[in-house]
């Protein structure tokens, strides 16, 4: 089975992230550019459908710039097969990047598309369940757990007080949570391999589906800085304190 | 023009208070836009809810009526909302951002062919909207181009509605679905029951991170914080990972985000993915034995200490307070 992985490249997590002084964007020097961590735990589960099932193939695509290279060797490193760098030199909203995924998945006909449930930087929770549905195929976000079981999969699913399990036949769109696996790090035979992988260099014109985008970004601010407050000496100050000075206890 | 429709998510006729929260954002944006706001509920339970949110100031509820919406799954949902959203010309779709919301707002928004922005923390006049990007870091002012626009709105940012003089008319739509485009099958639900209040509601939230080192310092030492104080129990990451305490306690950029009028966080760094998800509580109390831990330069009143000192003295030091 083919299994299609959407990867994009975000600043790494632990980056601070400033905003440019007059709102255009952010601040990119000394970024250190990483595979956003939920495409990661979506390769992981990729390659292990992969092993278990002896067969098949884990194909990454990325719609970016020249740079996201970087970040598709990684995945390839980790043992994805091939790469697809779909390139566009402004950023798409949500929507174009869904139907750009949408449309390779219907030219490769994955069995699966696994598929990060946000991007770390964006936050918008949106590309999965939008490439489900220009597919007309079933999706389970949030994914914990999943099991395949031929052409039929159930999906332990993070929902709000409680785990949800859903089933469906394939094709599908999975998107992953944190718990579904810990992604293994690519080695070093694995990085020579790498670099001898198809990566495949198209643009995003070339595939012709609408790029215009609708979700305009007009500005961007810093938040209100929280002052920080005062160390307290004891439990009992901090109970005193909370009692009659914040009056929430 | 310039109406509004809020998805009602219901659970078995019983609905959370973010449902409120929905319901005010969108009488909001309503007023805002010179538009009514309607509430849509669907599922088995709907008429109970109908009756209970047509309360709460909106023009209409429309009740969906079709058996296969019975359960909530995301394509049925997104077929059937689809064609109420053309028929009736609303301008703009909004769900609160749960983790249902999340679920079905981006798909209903593909089957329309329109933009969605996420978590949306401030509506504006000229009918742009304010959410957060970068675990919090930045606020981005967005605008949505297309005939329909969809949001969800994150239930921190807006208050729960207030009942109303008038009771709104419920009006009941047949849904109608193709049945080649239902192909998800809803198996089960397995609820974390708890006796302790709703994490996203709660007026105190106590919450444990890696210092706790184990569930069973978690069931022993802050679980007779949390119930002393009344409050529900939240948890970081890496507690989750670790699996002292279930998923749906994790609190961040990637789990809930809180703001109750106390957080009290125990034995937790602050890393800014944790902080994204309650830095905008009203006072932040932060218990950790390391003074240069991140969580202080967001907290009201910190206390460097042992946390398995502290913690005990705290239930004792609240059981003085409350008598
Ligand atoms: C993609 C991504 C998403 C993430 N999403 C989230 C999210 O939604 N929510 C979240 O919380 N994190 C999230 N994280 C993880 C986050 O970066 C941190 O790793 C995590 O919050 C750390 O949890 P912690 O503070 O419990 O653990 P640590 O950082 O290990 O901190 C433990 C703290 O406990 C203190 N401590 C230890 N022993 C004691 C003691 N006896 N008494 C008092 N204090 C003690 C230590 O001083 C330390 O400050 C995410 C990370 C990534 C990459
Ligand atoms: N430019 C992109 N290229 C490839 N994948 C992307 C891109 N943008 C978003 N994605 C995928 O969509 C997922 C959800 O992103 P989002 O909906 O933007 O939060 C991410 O985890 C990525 O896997």
């Amino acid at each position: 089975m083919k299994i299609l992985v959407p990867v994009k490249r975000v600043p790494d997590p632990a980056t601070t992230i400033r905003v440019l002084p007059d709102g255009s964007g952010i601040a990119t020097d000394n970024v250190k550019w990483v595979i956003n961590p939920f495409d990661e735990i979506a390769i992981e589960e990729a390659l292990r459908i992969k092993e278990k099932q002896g067969a098949g193939q884990v194909i990454l695509i990325s719609i970016g710039q020249q740079a996201w290279q970087e970040q598709l060797r990684t995945g390839l490193a980790m043992g994805a097969d091939r790469a697809i760098l779909v390139r566009t030199e402004t950023p798409l909203d949500p929507l174009a990047i869904a139907r750009v995924i949408a449309k390779v998945a219907s030219d490769e006909q994955p069995g699966l598309v696994i598929i990060g449930k946000q991007a770390i930087d964006d936050d918008s929770n949106q590309v999965g369940q939008m490439i489900a549905e220009f597919l007309g195929w079933p999706q389970a976000t949030f994914a914990s757990k999943l099991e395949l079981a031929g052409e039929k999969c159930t999906v332990v699913r993070e929902a709000d007080g409680g785990l949800e399990t859903v089933a469906f036949a394939l094709p599908a769109v999975i998107t992953t949570d944190l718990r579904l696996n810990e992604p293994r790090y690519a080695s070093l035979p694995g990085i020579m391999k790498a670099r001898k992988k198809p990566l495949l260099d198209i643009t995003a014109e070339s595939l012709g589906v609408d790029l215009a985008p609708k979700l305009k970004i007009r500005k961007l601010t810093a938040p209100a800085k929280r002052q920080a407050g005062r160390k307290v000496a004891s439990v009992e100050e901090l109970v005193a304190v909370l009692h009659t000075e914040a009056k929430v206890i | 023009m310039g109406d509004v429709i809020v998805f009602v998510e219901h659970r078995g006729g019983h609905f959370p208070k973010t449902t409120l929260i929905g319901i005010n954002a969108g009488l909001e944006l309503a007023a805002k836009r010179g538009g009514s706001c309607s509430a849509v509920v669907a599922g088995e339970g709907a008429d109970t809810v109908a009756a209970e949110v047509a309360k709460y100031g909106v023009a209409k509820v429309i009740v969906l009526e079709e058996p296969r919406l019975a359960h909530y799954l995301a394509d049925a949902a997104a077929q059937a909302l689809a064609v109420l959203v053309k028929s009736t010309g609303a301008e703009t779709v909004l769900a609160t951002a749960t983790a249902l919301g999340k679920d079905l707002m981006p798909r209903l928004a593909a089957r329309l062919n329109v933009p969605m922005a996420s978590e949306i923390i401030a509506i504006n006049d000229d009918g742009t909207f304010v959410r957060p990007m970068y675990a919090g870091n930045v606020l981005a002012t967005v605008e949505l181009e297309g005939p329909v626009r969809i949001v969800t709105v994150r239930g921190t940012a807006f208050d729960a509605a207030k009942p109303a003089a008038a009771v709104a008319p419920i009006e009941r739509v047949a849904a109608t679905l193709d049945p080649a485009g239902l192909k998800m099958e809803f198996v089960a639900f397995n609820e974390i029951k708890s006796d302790r209040p709703e994490l996203t509601e709660a007026r105190i939230v106590v919450s444990g991170g890696r210092g706790l080192k184990s569930g069973e310092n978690f069931k022993s030492v802050l679980e007779p914080l949390v119930d002393e104080m009344g409050a529900a129990m939240g948890a970081s990451r890496a507690a989750v990972d670790a699996g002292f305490v279930p998923n749906d306690l994790q609190v961040g950029q990637t789990g809930k985000v809180v703001a109750p009028e106390l957080y009290v966080a125990v034995g937790i760094s602050g890393a800014i993915q944790h902080l994204a998800g309650m830095k905008d509580s009203k006072t932040i109390v932060a218990i950790n034995k390391d003074e240069e831990a991140p969580i202080f330069s967001v907290a009201d009143f910190g206390l460097v200490a042992d946390l398995f000192k502290a913690v005990p003295e705290m239930v004792e030091a609240m059981k003085k307070v409350k008598h």
